[in-house]
């Protein structure tokens, strides 16, 4: 579904992504891990196009979208969903879900507000409410319904459990878990660990913008001297 | 009582169109952060071409009002060719280079205008149906006004309506928050950008049409309207529509009562309005704090540092050519070396405040300006010498750099640059109006040197002296502490301010520094030409300030002196060999901002860096 290869990023003169290559199977979720700045989030705006990418291919569905628009590749089918929420604080819940909005994509279930509303219940009790009025926790469920509502093939979930509460993340860990039985595919970066077991079949590990490590999550767990050296604190 | 009546019905039929034309401006402003000067130019357009059709089509309803809304139309369709080829490629442009690219627009209309309509003053028909008066509480009201007074608020439900209750307002109000969240959700940024733009340009030609039967069609509308609709849309608060309907009608009172009370002063009571609210709410009566950009990619700020040896020897020369050859020359061309010594000066002064400081300055020319009258009513009232006019020269503009740098500096980016904008004015409307102390628009004459330093050639070498010495001056402060703390809080204020830099402090010195540098300058112009004006504090000299730093290059300290000279020059070639130079002086503008956005000694220096390594 998603294959990274060469990738390489910039901010000014500075190196942020050398060399970045992943890849994403159809009804896969992929977590990368890496320590805070390690790249993670350079990476997933690099594939959605947000950080112009230097060098290398981003391939999506057998597209090349290397170096295209964001809301051209967000059309292709790629979901996105930012590390800092950006929830419309001024519009409603409902006028958020609106903004998201694109056409179904064959073979997926298209997705309407009231199956959002099944899948993040608490949504669907403050449709009006503004954006910026919302917990931590209820703005990033809606992030992710947003980006549901463009009925997206791959979505990139960049530290969903980031500053939120243990019970809402065992909530959101359910959710990823129930997208995935949809047939959605993940591209999900995290810190952690824990998290990031519940929900993935594989783990990519980014350590100062490389690369360092890839397998099943069954291996890293395996692996101690692994987890040591890159996740550690 | 009846007249108080008749004056809040006219105040309101203002405040309508006002709020047409600041609508266009603040929702254009919400949605791409720009501040299109050339909006004042669409509301121009929509009057001539209103004039064209309703005189070309037959009379009657359909003649009138389908001219106006044809009018409206088209200058929408105008305003998207803008977008599309000028603005959508410098989005993510600082916002005074917007400022300035608009501005270059607004030159090219002007010329352009001249060009099909000619200079004169144009008067349309009256509107059918709408041609007498009417009774209003017993008093006689035109019925156009009292149409006008149900436009305003007719457009604002309807704008209510469609950004409110459709998913293209939902879009808009979603990207006026965040363009690039927006973009990643899969809307086509560039479609919403441009639709938004029609629909502005459409309510400033529809604004500028509805005057028609009101007043004169003339070409010197559209600076007039815009500072009144920027004053409109940065009181209500930037990109909020209500906020722009309770300003407009606020200021279009203040205008009606304003004539009734203290005619003297109209003009100043607009800007201190905005500067009041400005400071009392930095984000105006209804706006929302900027966000900063998100996504910002921009490389930091280069390192300033010491000029290179080959700089120093080719300023070492440039200098030696200005002492030893205008005694060879004439007294035009000497008179010429004076004003660029003054320019030089005065480009140096704004670069302090807006490279090294990080402000933005939209009415700079107030502290030439300042500088110039301060010498000027010196020698006027006081009879003063020349040598003390020249010293209260500085320290008037800096006093008032003080007084104005001390609420300017507290607020950034576009409101900073719209404060300033507001002083600038004020300053300006004070020379203009206050006619028994500053002569009004026909300035003050007779402000000659004294008998010492009456020959040109003398006057030049004094101004030289000054001007040079002063740009060294200030470019030694950016080198000493100061700088560093100046440029510390540039980077930023609040890791300054966590080293113990008192942030608000260094950039109120610095602006108050830089306003007496102007003072310098403008007190030399004023002797070199013997008489000053208000247009020394007008919006136009702002923007020559503004250009000649931008035309050199912010970054570097060399910048604003080459782009002092080029500018200069060019504008001095241009006046001499054509009619056209506004045409082609806002072509170069455009072009400029295109092209050339580290400006000229900036795209020396990046080439001397390509070849030398990085420095």
């Amino acid at each position: 579904m998603l294959q990274v290869t060469g990738l390489s990023a910039y901010y000014g003169r500075a190196h942020i992504l050398d060399d970045v290559a992943l890849e994403v199977g159809a009804g896969e979720v992929v977590v990368l891990l890496g320590r805070n700045g390690a790249g993670k989030s350079t990476t997933m705006k690099a594939i959605m196009g947000l950080v112009p990418p230097a060098a290398g291919s981003v391939r999506f569905a057998g597209t090349e979208i290397a170096g295209r628009e964001p809301f051209e590749i967000a059309r292709l089918g790629l979901g996105y969903v930012p590390e800092e929420r950006r929830i419309f604080t001024g519009l409603s819940v409902m006028e958020n879900l609106d903004v998201g909005r694109r056409p179904a994509t064959a073979g997926l279930r298209p997705w309407t507000p009231e199956r959002l509303f099944a899948l993040f219940p608490s949504l669907g009790a403050m449709q009006d409410r503004p954006g910026g009025r919302m917990s931590g926790g209820e703005q990033q469920m809606l992030t992710i319904a947003r980006t549901l509502m463009g009925n997206p093939r791959l979505i990139l979930l960049d530290e969903p459990s980031e500053g939120l509460a243990p019970v809402v993340i065992e909530r959101m860990a359910e959710a990823i878990r129930a997208l995935k039985a949809e047939g959605l595919s993940i591209l999900l970066s995290e810190q952690n660990l824990h998290f990031a077991q519940l929900v993935s079949d594989r783990a990519t590990i980014i350590e100062k913008g490389r690369i360092r490590w890839s397998g099943s999550i069954a291996a890293l767990l395996e692996a101690d001297e692994v987890r040591e050296q890159y996740l550690s604190v | 009582m009846e007249n108080l009546v008749l004056q809040a019905l006219s105040g309101l039929a203002s405040a309508s169109s006002l709020f047409l034309v600041a609508s266009g401006l603040t929702v254009i402003f919400g949605v791409s952060r720009v501040v299109n000067f050339a909006h004042g130019s669409f509301y121009m357009l929509g009057a001539y071409l209103a004039y064209t059709f309703v005189t070309q089509l037959p009379r009657g309803h359909l003649g009138f009002w389908g001219g106006v809304l044809g009018a409206a139309l088209l200058v929408g369709l105008i305003g998207l060719v803008v977008e599309v080829l000028l603005l959508r490629r410098i989005y993510r442009a600082p916002e005074l280079f917007q400022l300035l690219a608009t501005f270059g627009v607004v030159l090219i209309v002007q010329e352009l205008t001249q060009m099909v309509w000619g200079a004169q003053d144009l008067l349309g028909p009256r509107a059918p149906g709408l041609r007498g008066s009417t009774e209003v509480f017993g008093l006689r009201f035109p019925l156009y006004e009292l149409f006008l007074i149900g436009v305003g608020p007719v457009v604002l439900g309807l704008l209510l309506l469609l950004f409110h209750r459709t998913r293209w307002g939902t879009l808009v109000r979603a990207a006026t928050q965040d363009r690039e969240m927006v973009g990643a959700l899969g809307v086509n940024q560039r479609m919403l950008f441009t639709s938004v733009f029609f629909l502005g340009s459409l309510l400033a030609g529809l604004g500028g049409a509805l005057q028609l039967p009101r007043e004169s069609v003339n070409l010197h509308m559209d600076l007039s309207i815009i500072t009144e609709a920027f004053v409109v849309v940065v009181v209500g608060g930037l990109g909020s529509l209500t906020g722009a309907a309770l300003a407009a009608l606020l200021i279009g009172e203040l205008h009606a009562f304003g004539i009734l009370i203290v005619p003297k002063i109209t003009l100043v009571l607009v800007f201190l309005v905005m500067a009041l609210v400005l400071v009392v709410r930095p984000h105006g009566l209804l706006g929302k704090p900027e966000v900063a950009a998100r996504g910002g990619q921009g490389s930091a700020e280069p390192m300033i540092g010491p000029a290179p040896a080959a700089l120093r020897w080719l300023a070492l020369a440039v200098l030696a050519l200005a002492v030893v050859v205008p005694p060879f020359l004439g007294d035009y061309a000497i008179s010429v070396l004076t004003e660029l010594a003054t320019a030089v000066l005065f480009a140096a002064s704004l670069h302090l405040i807006m490279g090294p400081g990080g402000m933005a300055s939209f009415g700079h020319a107030a502290y030439f300006g300042l500088g110039a009258y301060g010498a000027a009513l010196a020698a006027q009232w006081l009879g003063a010498p020349m040598l003390a006019g020249l010293a209260l020269a500085p320290v008037a503009a800096g006093v008032f750099g003080l007084v104005f740098g001390y609420f300017c500096v507290r607020l950034s980016g576009v409101y900073a640059a719209m404060l300033t904008l507001a002083f600038a004015q004020i300053a300006w409307s004070v020379a203009f109006q206050w006619v028994e102390v500053t002569g009004g628009d026909n300035g003050i004459l007779g402000v000659w040197p004294d008998a010492w330093a009456a020959p040109k050639l003398v006057f030049y070498y004094l101004a030289l002296a000054l001007c040079i010495g002063a740009t060294l001056l200030l470019r030694r402060v950016v080198h000493a502490p100061f700088g560093y703390a100046l440029r510390a809080q540039r980077d930023s204020a609040l890791r300054a301010e966590a080293i113990g830099i008192d942030a608000f402090r260094t950039r109120w010195l610095g602006f108050a520094l830089a306003a007496a540098a102007a003072g310098i300058a403008g007190g030399l112009f004023a002797y070199g030409k013997g008489s000053v004006f208000p247009t020394f504090m007008g919006i136009p000299r702002s923007v020559d300030a503004l250009l000649m730093v931008l035309l050199g290059g912010v970054q570097t300290l060399s910048g604003p002196i080459i782009g002092a000279l080029a500018f200069t020059g060019l504008q001095e070639q241009l006046v001499r060999l054509t009619d056209l130079w506004r045409l082609i002086l806002g072509v170069v503008i455009v072009a400029l901002v295109l092209f050339f956005p580290q400006g000229l000694a900036g795209a020396v220096r990046a080439r001397w860096e390509a070849r030398h390594g990085d420095a």
